[in-house]
């Protein structure tokens, strides 16, 4: 993939002037630029895509977030926002001539507030550190992406991050009240309301997962949610996994929303439990962990109907965790999945795609015969409860052209997710990575009303440019809007 | 039952051509909820039905035109609901105007709002084109979030053609107990139960009442009743539907009926006239005659907002004011759906 590159500081401010001018915002040693302090910048969380950052900005106040934005809109200098870098989609890539915005520095837990069951927080506080907060107050925040150690809650409103409890209890969108939001112009506007709703249009759901297009987040009031008194995780083993697929949906026909529901394949068993040693049963072609949480009745209840339901669909190898230590270690494996599958060759690249849960024997047919096709193993991981698929593809990138081979071999793959009815990206966001699946998955038409209400909130076009949204022209160019058998994605639609 | 998306194009086509400004209407459950009604009726009712439903998948996708009863009771036979519980002022009460007034019943504050079910759409743009955003699925962060940014704007930012909601399993058992309270005591109490793990899934105060209703499995929400007691409410059923739909005495009032969004754990307001308590606090419907100036002026301090929902008088506004950068966003918002303003002009606020 050839990272965009479209007209961008077209005042031709010199790095020296961004320097003295961010110099007199910002203190001594928050503002980088030398090639040997920026390099850690350089990529985030897509590694196999590198830029070298230009200027970078640490500020530490809003007043100087303010400050920069308005500086960089007088000389149009893009922008783009950075928190801790873990994003998997290049979202917050840096590009020649942009200053690079870092959240960082505002790592401060504002408010804990354990009667109305809000968190007011910085950007840069990570997601785990919310739950810790609030842990003694016998409340935690839900959303929970697999980097939540590391990844910061800015980052989560920008990329509206997921995790393996959303079907239960949903993505960041579905957890944040409100947000404070500093435009391109640099005025303060806050979003959302300090109950369950605020006036006006929700432009609170729209700024979440517009990936740093349309504003910075520079504070967050989160809800929290009171600790489920007990929860108990089943491990289920099956032979096949179109038998697992058709236990999910029983589950989900009987009433139980289970907390998470996650499938392995075969592959993905084998090296977590190389990884981990949890004991999970590697002959399997599939195993499901199903968590349940609510008081004690409740999951003692679900978790014997789920039993009864996995037994029904052949499942051997039932395993129900006696104490917490256990369910831990079940999760445990699941959990180093994806450095687990790292070990098994040089690189991996994950894949992020979203199906109809019914299309999984299907698309896991398809994936296995690009698997064959491109002569790459594909290791899949399945939250199997809201339909996020990430197959884990093993390639080594000293090889030459094997990259490219693993790009083309993912971008299939999330061509077919879209053509079963899903979607290319469920959790991870588009930033650079699927730019160009973003021709296939909308029609000129979205796309121009996409860009419409980009400029509506920042009509310059400095924030962060090039990523989450294709120009048509670009799409027109790589001849995407691919025809499926026969079939265009959106046959109703015009295509040019 | 059927789809006229085609035809409903076409009047879009014409309509702009003649910069004829457009009612957008259904059921008209809804009408009273409105700054001002501008523009030719165009009416979406036909439009209807159920496009694709499958249980196992916890998706519905209908079009707006459908009759919320209907696609409730269809959601019923595989026992499975919305949980946001829309509420529904007449039997005529559609899809399209659920999501365009992004209204939610008891259950919001457990069980998230209509917005948050809400998961793709296909709307009319005012240049009389089809778009399709979103989907059937629950994770997806493929483009700007605009089936939700539909939810609320009252067809401000074009017709909303179908929709994709995520729905659940109706709970097992639901039960509710109550408790006398002054609205002090209740605002305290409700909040304190709800900041434990207790299987809550609506709460209100009736002005001398707290109601709580619990839902879940049998065994969990007797071993919840049993921890907090309370008095057991017959016919409770009837009770929540008439705090949803709004047939409970209390909004028979003449005054005029607000509705107030507030943090949960505000403490009782300095406000005359009667109130009934939704959503541990967060929703506080008011029926007063006081300036609306000073309400909202006394909302505003808690930070919350404050709207007239029903029997609003001449001159009023209807929606909490927004001022400064937020409104100059929404007036940029709308000019770049509906550059013309022909979309249910005026429904929101001065501009659009």
């Amino acid at each position: 993939m050839a990272i965009y590159k479209g007209p961008v500081n077209r005042n031709g401010m010199s790095k020296e002037s961004l320097v003295h001018s961010l110099g007199l915002i910002l203190p001594k040693g928050a503002v980088l630029f030398d090639a040997e302090d920026t390099r850690p910048y350089e990529c985030d969380g897509l590694s196999a895509y590198r830029v070298k950052p230009w200027v970078i900005a640490l500020p530490e106040t809003i007043e100087q977030i303010q400050a920069i934005m308005r500086v960089c809109s007088a000389h149009e200098v893009p922008v783009i926002a950075r928190g801790a870098g873990t994003g998997l989609s290049g979202g917050a890539l840096p590009r020649e001539n942009c200053l690079l915005l870092s959240l960082a520095k505002f790592k401060t837990i504002l408010e804990v507030d354990p009667i109305n069951c809000t968190a007011r927080v910085e950007p840069g506080v990570t997601n785990q550190a919310i739950s810790d907060a609030a842990k003694r107050h016998g409340l935690y925040y839900a959303p929970d992406p697999s980097s939540q150690i590391a990844c910061t809650i800015g980052g989560n409103v920008a990329e509206n991050s997921g995790g393996v409890h959303c079907l239960k209890y949903g993505l960041t969108v579905n957890n944040v009240q409100q947000i404070t939001v500093v435009m391109m112009d640099g005025e303060l506007v806050t979003l959302g309301g300090s109950g369950y709703d605020g006036p006006g249009y929700d432009l609170l759901a729209l700024f979440h997962g517009s990936e740093g297009m349309l504003g910075i987040t520079v504070e967050i009031t989160v809800n929290l949610l009171p600790i489920p008194e007990h929860a108990k995780v089943l491990l289920a083993a099956f032979d096949d996994i179109e038998q697992a697929g058709k236990a999910v949906a029983a589950i989900i026909a009987a009433g139980i929303i289970p907390a998470g529901l996650e499938m392995m394949d075969n592959l993905a068993i084998q090296a977590a439990e190389d990884f981990a040693k949890v004991g999970y049963p590697i002959q399997a072609a599939a195993i499901l962990l199903c968590e349940l949480d609510g008081n004690t009745e409740e999951v003692v209840a679900q978790i014997k109907r789920v039993k009864r339901i996995m037994r029904e669909h052949q499942a051997s190898n039932i395993r129900i965790s006696e104490t917490e230590q256990e369910r831990l270690l079940l999760w445990q494996g699941r959990k180093s999945a994806f450095p687990a599958v790292g070990r098994l060759a040089p690189d991996y690249y994950c894949m992020d795609g979203t199906i109809p849960r019914k299309q999984l024997p299907a698309v896991l047919k398809k994936i296995n015969e690009l698997s064959k096709k491109f002569d790459l193993p594909v290791a899949n991981v399945f939250h199997a409860g809201d339909g996020n698929l990430h197959p884990l593809i093993l390639y080594d990138a000293n090889k030459p052209g094997e990259l490219k081979r693993t790009e083309a071999f993912g971008a299939l793959i999330l061509e077919y997710c879209v053509e079963v009815g899903g979607t290319i990206t469920g959790e991870h966001g588009v930033g650079i990575e699927k730019i160009e699946q973003m021709c296939v998955q909308f029609g000129q038409l979205e796309l121009q009303q996409f860009h419409t209400i980009k400029a509506a909130f920042d009509p310059t076009g400095l924030l962060n440019p090039g990523k989450a949204v294709p120009t048509l022209h670009r799409c027109a160019e790589l001849g995407r809007m691919h025809v499926h058998n026969g079939q265009l994605p959106h046959p109703e639609l015009e295509r040019f | 039952m059927s789809d006229q998306s085609l035809a409903l194009q076409q009047q879009v086509k014409n309509n702009i051509e003649h910069g004829q400004a457009m009612q957008i209407t259904a059921g008209g459950s809804k009408i009273f909820y409105a700054q001002e009604i501008v523009g030719e009726a165009l009416s979406v009712k036909d439009h209807s039905g159920i496009i694709d439903y499958e249980p196992t998948e916890l998706v519905i996708t209908a079009r707006c035109g459908t009759r919320l009863q209907d696609l409730e009771a269809t959601l019923a036979e595989q026992n499975q609901m919305l949980a946001f519980e829309p509420p529904s002022y007449s039997k005529h009460a559609t899809l399209g105007g659920c999501i365009a007034t992004g209204l939610s019943g008891p259950r919001r504050p457990f069980a998230g709002a209509v917005r948050d079910a809400t998961l793709g759409v296909r709307i009319i743009n005012a240049k009389a084109e089809i778009l399709k955003f979103g989907g059937k699925v629950m994770k997806n962060v493929a483009g700007y979030d605009v089936s939700r940014l539909m939810v609320g704007s009252m067809g401000t930012l074009g017709i909303i053609l179908d929709t994709s909601l995520k729905v659940l399993p109706r709970p097992e058992t639901e039960i509710t107990t109550c408790y006398e309270l002054t609205e002090r005591a209740s605002i305290s109490r409700v909040n304190k139960i709800c900041a434990q793990a207790y299987p809550v899934s609506a709460t209100c105060f009736d002005g001398s009442q707290l109601f709580i209703r619990l839902s879940g499995t049998e065994s969990g929400v007797n071993k919840a009743l049993s921890m907090l007691g309370g008095e057991t409410v017959k016919d409770a059923d009837v009770f929540w539907e008439s705090i949803k739909n709004q047939q409970h005495s209390f909004f028979e009032s003449k005054k005029r009926i607000w509705r107030l969004s507030l943090k949960p754990a505000t403490p009782p307001l300095e406000i005359i006239g009667e109130q009934l308590i939704e959503w541990r606090g967060a929703q506080r419907w008011l029926a007063s005659d006081q300036n609306p100036d000073i309400i909202r002026d006394i909302v505003s301090k808690h930070g919350g907002h404050a709207t007239i929902f029903k029997n609003a008088e001449k001159d009023d506004l209807v929606f909490h004011p927004i001022s400064g950068k937020l409104y100059e966003l929404h007036m940029n918002l709308k000019l770049a759906m509906d550059p013309k303003s022909l979309f249910n002009p005026y429904r929101m606020y001065e501009g659009f």
